[in-house]
């Protein structure tokens, strides 16, 4: 029964370091995003390609799609460009990049450079859908499904294992849906 | 007449001066209470990432809207969740955050009142047992070789 009392302090020990422990593994720059599971938020935005021509989130409406936020000054975008240009080729899903405040000439300049794995683009100049969208870094990127909800919010470049473990599945499982 | 007009001009000008002043400061104190998302140890209102700037002007042509300040947050809120606020609301998956330091608090009072009273009443839990002081006085009493 002493021996018992003894061991109180460390098994305390124990659980704080286990709290640090998992605080050590997780990235506060992660905020999760309240949109998830919600309807997308709506916009009409002209398209960087073509300004004469619009989309509006009523356009995707029936269809699994991503959203991908991009810049041509954001640094980070560029290490997941070559992994959504594979998925372009692939031909999954339907990919729409938001240029989020960037200049188009610059914008267009940077997908002929980097190849433009984008259905289309949208031009969000001001960084107003952004908001909407609750974007606070780029690149970020959103599933949304057939109904128009949010299902997935990827902060910061896909990754590998991102597509392959999350949102793949993902998509193809709001596909058959 | 002239004169009229020109004090006329100076007074509108001066009140709509001084509601700017006063939406001003209203706003500095709105933002202080909002976190920059970017820099994430900064408010709103001292920020200079572009976002926060862009959250200011957002939450300006709010509050210009006649939004108030719950309001404003809310909007915030829905976009960017609960993390915007330095001030955590209080819900089941912040009970942990609220009230966690009282609970370890009474936590320690109740250790701190058995140790106290077991002082007290003057028992140790942790008596030499008697064979250990009789073996004690031994070793004492025994001529050093």
């Amino acid at each position: 029964m002493k021996s018992l009392r003894l061991l109180i302090p460390l098994a305390l020990f124990v659980v704080l370091v286990g709290f640090l422990w998992a605080g050590l593994g997780r990235d506060p720059r992660e905020v999760p995003s309240p949109l998830v599971g919600k309807p997308a938020p709506v916009f009409d935005l002209v398209q960087l390609k073509q300004p004469d021509k619009k989309l509006s989130t009523a356009d995707m409406k029936g269809q699994v799609w991503l959203l991908n936020v991009w810049a041509s000054w954001c640094v980070s975008c560029r290490v997941e460009h070559p992994l959504l240009v594979e998925l372009a080729k692939a031909n999954v899903v339907p990919v729409i990049g938001l240029n989020y405040k960037d200049k188009n000439d610059a914008g267009i300049a940077w997908l002929d450079q980097n190849g433009d794995p984008y259905r289309l683009s949208v031009v969000d100049a001001d960084g107003r859908v952004g908001i909407d969208w609750g974007v606070y870094g780029v690149p970020e990127t959103f599933v949304v499904d057939k109904n128009g909800v949010i299902r997935y919010k990827q902060i910061g470049p896909i990754t590998v294992e991102a597509l392959q473990q999350k949102i793949l599945p993902l998509v193809r499982e709001l596909q058959k849906a | 007449m002239k004169s009229l007009a020109i004090a006329l001009l100076l007074a509108t000008a001066s009140a709509l001066a001084q509601s700017d002043a006063a939406l001003d400061a209203r706003l500095k104190k709105l933002e202080e209470e909002l976190r920059c998302l970017v820099c994430q140890n900064q408010s709103l209102a001292d920020s200079t990432a572009p976002l926060a700037e862009d959250l200011r002007r957002e939450v300006r042509s709010l509050a210009v809207a006649g939004k108030d300040d719950e309001q404003i947050k809310q909007y915030l809120v829905a976009r960017y969740g609960d993390f915007v606020l330095y001030d955590p609301p209080v819900k089941r998956i912040t009970w942990l955050l609220w009230f966690g330091p009282f609970v370890l608090l009474a936590g320690g009072a109740v250790v701190w009142w058995l140790i106290a009273r077991r002082r007290k009443r003057g028992d140790d839990d942790d008596p030499t047992p008697p064979s250990g002081v009789d073996k004690a006085r031994e070793l004492l009493d025994s001529p050093l070789e």
